[in-house]
């Protein structure tokens, strides 16, 4: 019946590359004879075309459908059966040109799945696509005045956090209906949204937007704060759009934008669709296929799976919901085949609803469903990076108020971690613990996050009724039924979430199954492999704490007291080190401006006797405090033939006996007046933003590709230089770097002066005699 | 000690060791173990006590300029107005540890400056001959020559370290029949004359080894230095069977021959190495002869060392210098002094030692040639153990063929980063790669030799030149071709597995892991030094 109904139709179906929406057109073309499919896809970098090819039929689910008709034969089929239109459901005439409108006024059904399904959509985006998507898609069939059969796909949880019944009715019609205008609702909308944008940009918030800023990045230079800045302004409007959202959504009873936003949607394509017939489908949560064409399908994580990855993986160990509770779940090919029996319908007149939900005719309880994630886990455990199962813990239902505390109380303890070590003079190995905890900081985040958005989910009663559905189900003939199964009544939990449901998650979640060892090269190990590639150009490097474990400070007071007698020597390097807090805090503020300051100490400073003694202290001073393996990776380089730099702060006379280690040395100079240096420096020294300027410079005179160049340091104030080559590498990462390179993928090297090297209490010089 | 015992010193003696003989001295790097023996198969050799020192050393010092040996005048009958004069002397890895000053070097070197200036020389040059040695501080310099002597010379410029990689400053001599070339200082080859100040510690040094190593560089060294001649030199402290010797040999041969005048000094020392009374004493005793004080004293240094980190430990044991005794002179022309000198080194070091053993035990110092006010790293452990003690034979080696040295250090995986840079990379590099001299003197020798990064170093810090770890290594060549095991006793495991060694945690365990390779019941010989000894074993 449902075959020779729709055989030859001409359907127009949105949100074709979403999940239910690729379900659909793969359905549709298996099991529909001479089917036109008029795809309406938003073009990205990608044409429209190229999308439908690599977004939709790409897709593992036509896997069966192309071994049934060899790669010819499905080619053939989806270029004479597939008609791709460019439409953006996010402008008011969706962007579609006259000939995409002539495919459109040709289509006989339209059905309507494009949403913003994510949790954390932003208020406006939420009422752009979920509301005004389907009013601007009517107001588009209207001016074209054809009246195909729109179904229209929403959400049960368009009824709202409440208890009992739902049942397949608009929403008016509801004893619970809160009035609502969607015009209001979306000029609101849009006021917040500029609102919000205004309250960025107000002085108290961009002041702490900027400390923000600097707390992450340090001393990194002002274009890589003001960038940092910006995005930290920009995450903040979006996380106040979406806060705006979940509470206007939940001050009128629904759990979040999506279902109110949806629901809003409902009332006004009714109240604005004149003649055009439309049906709704009302799918309660959506998770992977039962059968068709293939069991355990899914697309994208959806929102249980990140759960239940977490639940496997022990970072969750509670989840709030009630252990009496249903949770409302229904697989995708349930969905797509009540869509198509319901589009195949002879159009009526009064909007005709359909919810396809399991909860009223084979409810699971949420304790039955812990009980199976967790036998599941006991029986085919995660394993943790040591190779160790992770048992799951038990839920023991504390209540959402519990658990989210709990969460957010270990949140507060990471956080003052975070900060404290950040604070803490810390290097290489200790500061990868600071990276850790921020992983672990953001792994608690999802977590919060999840509890919050599903919370809202899993504590609703409400039960929908499915009497629709069931009565359309009834109708069919076997036939159908066979091709078109969508009776909730049918599914075996068990069988579903044990053997379906749960081993597609565990495969899409790229988790560790078995104990097996990681085979081949550690991230590092093939980091650097790609860092010690010939086909690399430049390598650039630091010098303190990158190559050396020593500073200007150090270098100084050694020149300044060479020459001293031993109570002077003392006393001039202690009154220097009392000086170190302000010096320090001098430093984290700006470097350049540290130097500047620092460097005035070498006024009057006799040339001759410096660079005497500068060749002495590179063996007292710099090589006892060389990193072996720092300078033996420079040689490396060299060996590979690439041109090795050291861009530094340091001074020239400091750094020159350092010469046949590299190909340039670039360092700061002080201007002299012949015979005694002024204490002045001769130009910007090369380090924060000026050290990347520099070897932006020096890459472009010599003919150097930056994306083939390497560069080493240790602080976040070189983040400009860091960013600005392909291959970045952080030596002995200060906490603030070993977190940002964790997070970016970096090389991380933990360069250490050798054992044995004799200690140095104070940088004094050695005392010259005679 | 009695003067008697001072007048007339005990020979060197092989004790049996049976259930009464007390626990032995193991030295063991910076602190030292008290070990048992097995009883009925163990001997412990000691060296002869310290031969009395020449009483008025500047007058034999006179003496023996005056009167040469072998074929040459007199020291005064070559010194004329503008000649050019060079003095070359041995640097700091000789004496070990460090000699009390005045320094012989300066002793001898006042004097032949007091001749000189007699006879109205004024070009006069003094240079360290260090070979591929790194440079030596100033204090160092000032300790070898005195202060008088460096404060008249090294502000001009005419005291200096001797510089192998200074392509201006180096003179090609020539070749020797086998193909060896011969290098020479510029300064000291175009000398009218060189005199060559020597301290004759072990027999390995002096002759030709002073000049014809001690100023020369890398291109005429690489010709002995190798494994091949290595393995050859059984062993390199008994000259008529080292081929190390018979390559330095020819190239003096060629040094003679192109006309470049020598006037050799050699000089040895008694082994008074930690004094007959004062706080170490007892380190030279006997260990049944140990009064209540020695051995009071040896518990507390025992308690105290415990509790110190290596860093201060090794300041406090570099700060011993030994009060040595000049025990003989010798001047003029390098081969008949240098005979005379090497029965001289006989005369206090050898001892008769009848046959072989299974198992040498050697308790190895805090220092080496190669780390005085320095860090002994395990390559330095291995070339004490295996290239020094082990050939300190005359006939045959202690131990035999296939058998086990034991030997107890830390052997920490510590550097001096200043001294040793290319031993770290050696260490991380090469032998992670390869124990096998032959495989590493072609796969690595060269790129090392010739590293500019290494070369500036030597030049310019105080760094060992580049090759220097790999002729550690070829030292220990004969040793690792005779021997079935070596084993370190409570050394860092990983840094000696990395030398290829067994690590054991007591002397117990590495008996017990010896007779896997030498079966059970296995003898054993005590090689109880310092101070230095050398077997005559029959």
């Amino acid at each position: 019946m449902i075959k020779t109904q729709l055989a030859g139709k001409r359907i127009a179906i949105t949100g074709a590359t979403g999940f239910l929406g690729t379900a659909l057109v793969e359905l549709l073309l298996r099991e529909i004879p001479n089917i036109e499919l008029v795809l309406l896809i938003r073009s990205t970098r990608r044409t429209v075309e190229q999308r439908v090819n690599r977004d939709i039929l790409g897709n593992d689910i036509f896997e069966t459908l192309k071994s049934e008709l060899g790669k010819e034969g499905f080619e053939q089929k989806t270029k004479n059966q597939i008609t791709a239109v460019s439409a953006d459901i996010s402008l008011d005439d969706l962007g579609i040109d006259t000939a995409g409108l002539e495919i459109l006024n040709s289509c006989d059904i339209v059905i309507h799945s494009a949403a913003a399904v994510s949790f954390d959509e932003p208020l406006d985006r939420a009422i752009e696509v979920n509301l005004m998507g389907p009013v601007r898609l009517v107001n588009i069939l209207k001016s074209l005045d054809c009246s195909p059969h729109l179904v229209m796909v929403s959400t049960c949880y368009v009824a709202g956090n409440r208890k009992g019944d739902a049942p397949e009715l608009p929403l008016t019609d509801s004893p619970f209906y809160v009035p609502l205008d969607w015009r209001d609702e979306t000029d609101a909308a849009r006021r917040t949204r500029s609102y919000i944008e205004d309250a960025s940009r107000r002085p108290s918030n961009l002041d702490l937007f900027r400390s923000s800023a600097r707390a992450e990045l340090g001393a990194a230079g002002t274009p890589a704060l003001a960038r940092k800045t910006e995005q930290l302004r920009q995450r903040w409007v979006k996380d106040q759009m979406v806060e705006a959202g979940r509470n206007r959504a939940n001050s009128l009873g629904f759990p979040d934008a999506y279902a109110f936003t949806k629901a809003m949607s409902e009332q006004a394509v009714e109240e604005i669709r004149n003649d055009i017939p439309l049906s709704l489908v009302r799918p309660s949560i959506i998770e992977s296929s039962w059968k068709s064409p293939i069991s355990g399908w899914i697309r994208g994580f959806r929102m249980a799976e990140p759960i239940i990855l977490n639940f496997g993986k022990g970072t969750l160990k509670e989840f709030p919901g009630i252990p009496e509770g249903i949770v409302d779940i229904i697989p995708v090919d349930f969905v797509a085949s009540a869509i198509v029996a319901v589009a195949a319908q002879e159009p009526k007149s009064e909007t005709t609803i359909y919810q396809v939900a399991s909860g009223s005719c084979n409810p699971i309880l949420t304790s039955k469903l812990a009980d199976y994630i967790h036998n599941f886990f006991g029986e085919n455990p995660i394993y943790d990076e040591k190779n160790q199962p992770i048992s799951p813990a038990k839920w023991k239902f504390p209540g959402r108020g519990r658990v989210a505390s709990q969460l957010s109380r270990a949140q507060r303890f990471l956080g003052h971690a975070e900060k404290t070590l950040h604070k803490l003079p810390i290097r290489g190995k200790s500061a990868m613990v600071v990276a850790e905890i921020q992983d672990r900081k953001d792994e608690i985040d999802k977590a919060i996050e999840y509890v919050t958005l599903y919370g809202n989910y899993v504590e609703c009663e409400a039960l929908y009724s499915v009497k629709n559905l069931l009565t359309l189900w009834e109708s069919l003939d076997q036939d159908d039924r066979n091709s078109f199964p969508f009776d909730p009544r049918a599914i075996d939990w068990f069988d579903y979430i044990y053997n379906i449901h749960l081993p597609t998650v565990i495969a899409k979640g790229r988790v560790k199954t078995s104990p097996v060892k990681n085979s081949g090269m550690s991230r590092s190990s093939r980091l650097r492999k790609q860092v010690l590639d010939p086909k690399r150009q430049l390598a650039v490097f630091d010098l303190e704490n990158t190559l050396i474990a020593s500073n200007v400070v150090a270098s100084w007071s050694y020149l300044a007291t060479k020459r001293l007698p031993k109570s002077e020597r003392f006393k001039l390097v202690t009154k220097t080190l009392a000086q170190a807090p302000g010096m320090l805090a001098l430093d984290r503020k700006d470097r350049t401006d540290f130097l500047r300051s620092f460097y005035r100490r070498y006024a009057d400073a006799p040339i001759a006797q410096i660079d005497d003694d500068a060749y002495e202290m590179f063996s007292e001073l710099i090589l006892a405090k060389s990193f072996p393996a720092g300078l033996r990776r420079v040689r490396e380089h060299k060996a590979l033939g690439h041109r090795t730099v050291l861009i530094t702060g340091a001074l020239d006379f400091v750094v020159n006996p350092l010469k046949p280690l590299f190909d340039d040395i670039i360092s700061a100079t002080l201007s002299s007046d012949g015979n005694s240096y002024t204490g002045q420096m001769q130009q910007v020294p090369p380090i924060g933003e000026t050290r990347a300027a520099v070897l932006r410079r020096f890459a472009d005179d010599n003919d150097y590709d930056l994306a083939e160049t390497i560069a080493y340091a240790d602080s976040t104030s070189d983040l400009p230089m860091l960013e600005a080559v392909g291959f970045p590498v952080a030596v002995n990462p200060e906490p603030k770097l070993a977190s940002l390179a964790n997070r970016r993928g970096w090389l991380i090297e933990n360069f250490r002066p050798v054992a044995g090297s004799p200690p140095k209490l104070l940088p004094l010089g050695s005392r010259t005699r005679g | 000690m009695g003067d008697d015992r001072r007048r007339n010193p005990r020979p060197g003696l092989v004790l049996d060791v049976d259930r009464s003989t007390p626990p032995v001295l193991f030295h063991h790097g910076e602190g030292f173990r008290l070990e048992k023996l097995p009883a009925g198969r163990s001997r412990i050799l000691y060296p002869p006590e310290p031969l009395p020192g020449l009483r008025n050393p500047d007058m034999h010092i006179r003496d023996a300029l005056d009167n040469p040996v072998g074929d040459s005048p007199p020291l005064s009958d070559l010194l004329k107005a503008g000649m050019k004069l060079t003095i070359a002397f041995d640097d700091i890895s000789l004496p070990l540890p460090p000699m009390r000053a005045p320094d012989i070097r300066q002793r001898i070197i006042e004097a032949v400056l007091d001749l000189a200036a007699q006879k109205g020389v004024d070009d006069v040059h003094i240079i360290a001959a260090l070979a591929l040695h790194r440079r030596m501080t100033e204090s160092e310099l000032r300790h070898a020559v005195g202060d008088r002597v460096y404060d008249a010379f090294a502000p001009s410029g005419n005291l200096y370290n001797h510089d192998a990689e200074d392509p201006d400053k180096m003179a090609t001599i020539g070749t020797t029949p086998h193909g060896e070339e011969v290098q020479l200082n510029k300064r000291a080859a175009e000398s009218d004359l060189i005199v060559y100040v020597n301290i004759n510690l072990v027999a390995m040094d002096g002759g030709w080894k002073s000049t014809a190593t001690g100023l020369s560089g890398y291109t005429a060294l690489r010709h002995h230095h190798n494994p091949q001649t290595m393995v050859k030199s059984r062993s390199f402290m008994d000259q008529e069977n080292s081929e190390l010797h018979k390559s330095n040999w020819r190239q003096g041969k060629v040094l003679k021959e192109s006309g470049i005048r020598i006037y050799q000094i050699e000089t040895t020392v008694n082994n008074n190495t930690f004094g007959l009374d004062g706080p170490l004493a007892m380190l030279q005793k006997r260990e049944w002869e140990w009064t209540l004080r020695d051995r009071a004293a040896f518990i507390s240094y025992q308690t105290g060392l415990r509790r110190m980190n290596s860093s201060t430990k090794r300041k406090i044991f570099n700060s011993w210098y030994s009060p040595y005794e000049l025990t003989s002179i010798q001047a003029g022309e390098v081969e008949a002094v240098h005979k005379q000198t090497t029965e001289n080194v006989y005369k206090q070091q050898l001892v008769n030692v009848e046959g072989q053993t299974d198992i040498l035990t050697m308790g190895l110092p805090y220092i080496c040639p190669y780390n005085v006010n320095s860090v002994m790293n395990p390559i330095l452990v291995a070339c004490l153990g295996l290239g020094y003690f082990f050939n300190m034979y005359r006939g045959k080696p202690l131990v035999r063929e296939g058998g086990v040295v034991i030997m107890t250090h830390p052997t920490p995986w510590e550097f001096h980063p200043v001294h040793h840079p290319s031993y770290i990379d050696f260490f991380e590099r090469v032998l992670s790669q390869t124990k096998d001299p032959v495989e590493m003197s072609q796969r690595f020798e060269k790129a090392f030799a010739e590293d500019e990064w290494y070369r500036h170093l030597y030049r310019t810090s105080y760094a060992y030149h580049g090759v220097h770890p790999f002729y550690m290594w070829y030292w220990c060549a004969h040793a690792l071709d005779h021997l079935g095991q070596v084993i370190i006793v409570g050394g860092n495991p990983d840094a000696v597995r990395r030398l290829g060694f067994r690590p054991a945690t007591t002397l117990h365990d590495a008996f017990e892991i010896a007779t896997d390779v030498v079966g059970p019941q296995p003898t054993v010989t005590h090689y109880h030094s310092p101070p230095i000894l050398m077997a005559d074993v029959q």
